[in-house]
């Protein structure tokens, strides 16, 4: 409101000298961004700040005490050998993620960017799971892959014998991975599709003259110019990927033992379940940790991998 | 890669992708028709593609079991209310850092930005403890006012900014000259040209508060104030295992609405996400 009546005055000669054009759009910006910055500093930076605080601290919330420990929780963090598996998990849930998820989207972009009639109604379907309800589409393939659900159901359909997918080590993993790749794969197979179309078609006419094979085609023609955008995606799918709950708590509760928890559902458990507010604040600093060094490294590796045209 | 292609690549990638559709599609077709199967159906051997008998009785139970409706209406006007708020608040924030000179801009950019490194699920203790001093546990207020306000709508203002960046300078100096000032700027100018990004930020912003589930669990403690992701995980027996039938008959009414506008309205859904400065 303040803003409309700053606008409404007369432009120029107005009568306090002080309010130049300048002046007022510097005013005027700073409304605009004041409940973004003062919400980050509210929500995101205080918050951050006391995770901080919270961690060098033994709390005991029956007790109701709030001791300072120093860095006592952090050597906890070392020697909890709980950790060390949840620390595994995380590795490769995220890294079998990242992986199936990237390769799966360009696959389906490549297919989609062919000029075949009907193609948009392909394009539909892969893209459904993205805003079917994440709790709805988690239950379902749990109900698939009960043991005597409709997948082992079709497998033994066909004399195979399946296993008890989300009770077993192994399975369960691979089982986390494949429905929550399926759920999200549409969005990078988007944007991959986008950069796809982007590629300036003269580039494929030389090289075609120049009797490159379709998959040199790709190698030196199209992964380079689409490297930005695939490094984009590798951000916002390995930074995602540290922050899958729902799944993991809905298919397997981060079982069988600790094979499934990974770092976010067992801050959960440790915070939330057991009540280790300060335990648990010290491992979102290690989530935290975690991100700002990935997203760093990939920013960093831009530089090397990634080509620009200007 | 685009030549054109011969009948019977065009037959093989045809076939090549039907296969592929199987997990996309196929786990809906079996949450709707499993939802309609008699409880003695729906572990049958072999599975049932199509159902052979219906049983409507599982509708009425998950509407018996919890207050439904009440959860429902929690979820949808919960994300609206997100949905809303973070286009103001973004596109207002990221039309600043676009368009507007003023002192300290990249840094305060640079600040705000640190939210795209600081997920929700690292502050989630904190922010637990502020709402519980605040006496805001057990209300909808912790699942409208960090959504707006904190990490996930910076994701929103970075959308926007990269989208207002893109605009001519000619359109505003030719504004001013008419005498303009900057908020008639923003809202007769800027903001009609800037609704593909909106679109795409209002998609984004939506699905993220309509799936979010670790904060209502955190939060929420009584079965009125749940939302619909939390409320279906309820539908156990005295055993704590899933009733299947009445799980999926929630779960067919919470994904259906959404993904039948998802269907009428694709053409401007997946388009928009495509074009928002996103390309990297």
């Amino acid at each position: 409101m303040a803003v409309a009546q700053e606008d409404a005055r007369p432009e120029g000669r107005s009568s306090s000298p002080f309010w130049t054009i300048a002046r007022r759009d510097s005013l005027t910006g700073f409304l605009f961004i004041a409940p973004q910055l003062i919400g980050i500093v509210v929500f995101v930076l205080i918050p951050l700040g006391l995770v901080f605080w919270y961690s060098l601290h033994e709390w005991n919330v029956l007790a109701n005490t709030f001791t300072y420990t120093g860095a006592q929780n952090y050597r906890m963090l070392m020697e909890d050998e709980s950790l060390l598996e949840v620390l595994g998990a995380t590795a490769i849930f995220s890294a079998g993620l990242v992986i199936f998820n990237l390769s799966l989207a360009l696959l389906l972009a490549v297919l989609l960017n062919q000029k075949l009639a009907g193609i948009a109604i392909f394009r539909t379907l892969f893209f459904s799971p993205v805003v079917v309800s994440l709790v709805a589409w988690t239950i379902v393939w749990s109900f698939l892959l009960q043991k005597n659900g409709g997948i082992n159901g079709m497998l033994l359909t066909f004399g195979i014998e399946g296993p008890n997918w989300l009770r077993e080590e192994t399975t369960a993993m691979i089982s986390v991975i494949v429905v929550q790749v399926f759920k999200n794969v549409g969005l990078n197979m988007i944007l991959f599709l986008a950069a796809l179309q982007g590629v300036p078609k003269e580039l494929y006419e030389a090289a075609r003259i120049d009797g490159a094979p379709a998959f040199k085609q790709f190698r030196r023609i199209t992964l380079p110019l689409i490297s930005p955008t695939i490094l984009l995606t590798s951000i916002i799918t390995i930074v995602g990927s540290l922050q899958v709950f729902a799944q993991i708590a809905v298919l397997t509760q981060g079982g069988p033992g600790l094979s499934t928890t990974v770092l976010v559902y067992y801050l959960y458990q440790q915070a939330f379940q057991f009540h280790f507010f300060g335990y648990g604040s010290t491992l979102s600093i290690l989530l935290f940790a975690i991100v700002a060094i990935l997203t760093f490294a990939q920013w960093q590796m831009r530089k090397r991998i990634v080509f620009y045209e200007s | 890669m685009r030549a054109d292609i011969s009948p019977r690549a065009k037959v093989a990638l045809y076939g090549v992708m039907c296969v592929l559709l199987i997990p996309f599609v196929f786990p809906t077709w079996w949450m709707v028709t499993s939802s309609i199967k008699p409880i003695s159906d729906i572990f049958a051997f072999p599975p049932q593609l199509v159902p052979q008998s219906y049983d409507w009785t599982t509708y009425s139970k998950v509407f018996e079991l919890q207050p439904f409706v009440r959860q429902y209406w929690n979820s949808a006007y919960i994300a609206a209310v997100v949905t809303i708020g973070t286009m103001i608040i973004s596109s207002m924030a990221g039309y600043a850092f676009a368009r507007i000179r003023f002192p300290y801009a990249n840094a305060i950019f640079m600040i705000v930005l640190l939210g795209l490194l600081i997920p929700s699920e690292v502050t989630i203790v904190p922010l637990f403890q502020m709402f519980l001093k605040a006496g805001m546990v057990n209300t909808h207020w912790p699942l409208i006012l960090v959504p707006i306000f904190g990490a996930p709508s910076v994701f929103a203002t970075f959308v926007m900014r990269q989208f207002f960046v893109t605009l001519p300078a000619e359109l505003e100096e030719a504004a001013r000259v008419d005498g303009l000032g900057r908020f008639k700027i923003f809202t007769r100018i800027a903001l009609p040209l800037a609704k593909p990004a909106l679109a795409s930020v209002a998609i984004f912003t939506f699905l993220h508060s309509w799936n979010l589930f670790l904060e209502p669990i955190v939060f929420l403690s009584s079965a009125e104030m749940f939302t619909l992701p939390q409320a279906l995980t309820q539908y156990t027996d005295a055993y704590g295992g899933p009733m299947w039938n009445i799980q999926l008959a929630a779960a067919t009414l919470t994904a259906l609405p959404v993904l039948i506008v998802f269907i009428i309205a694709q053409k401007q859904f997946v388009e928009g996400l495509a074009h928002t400065g996103l390309k990297g």
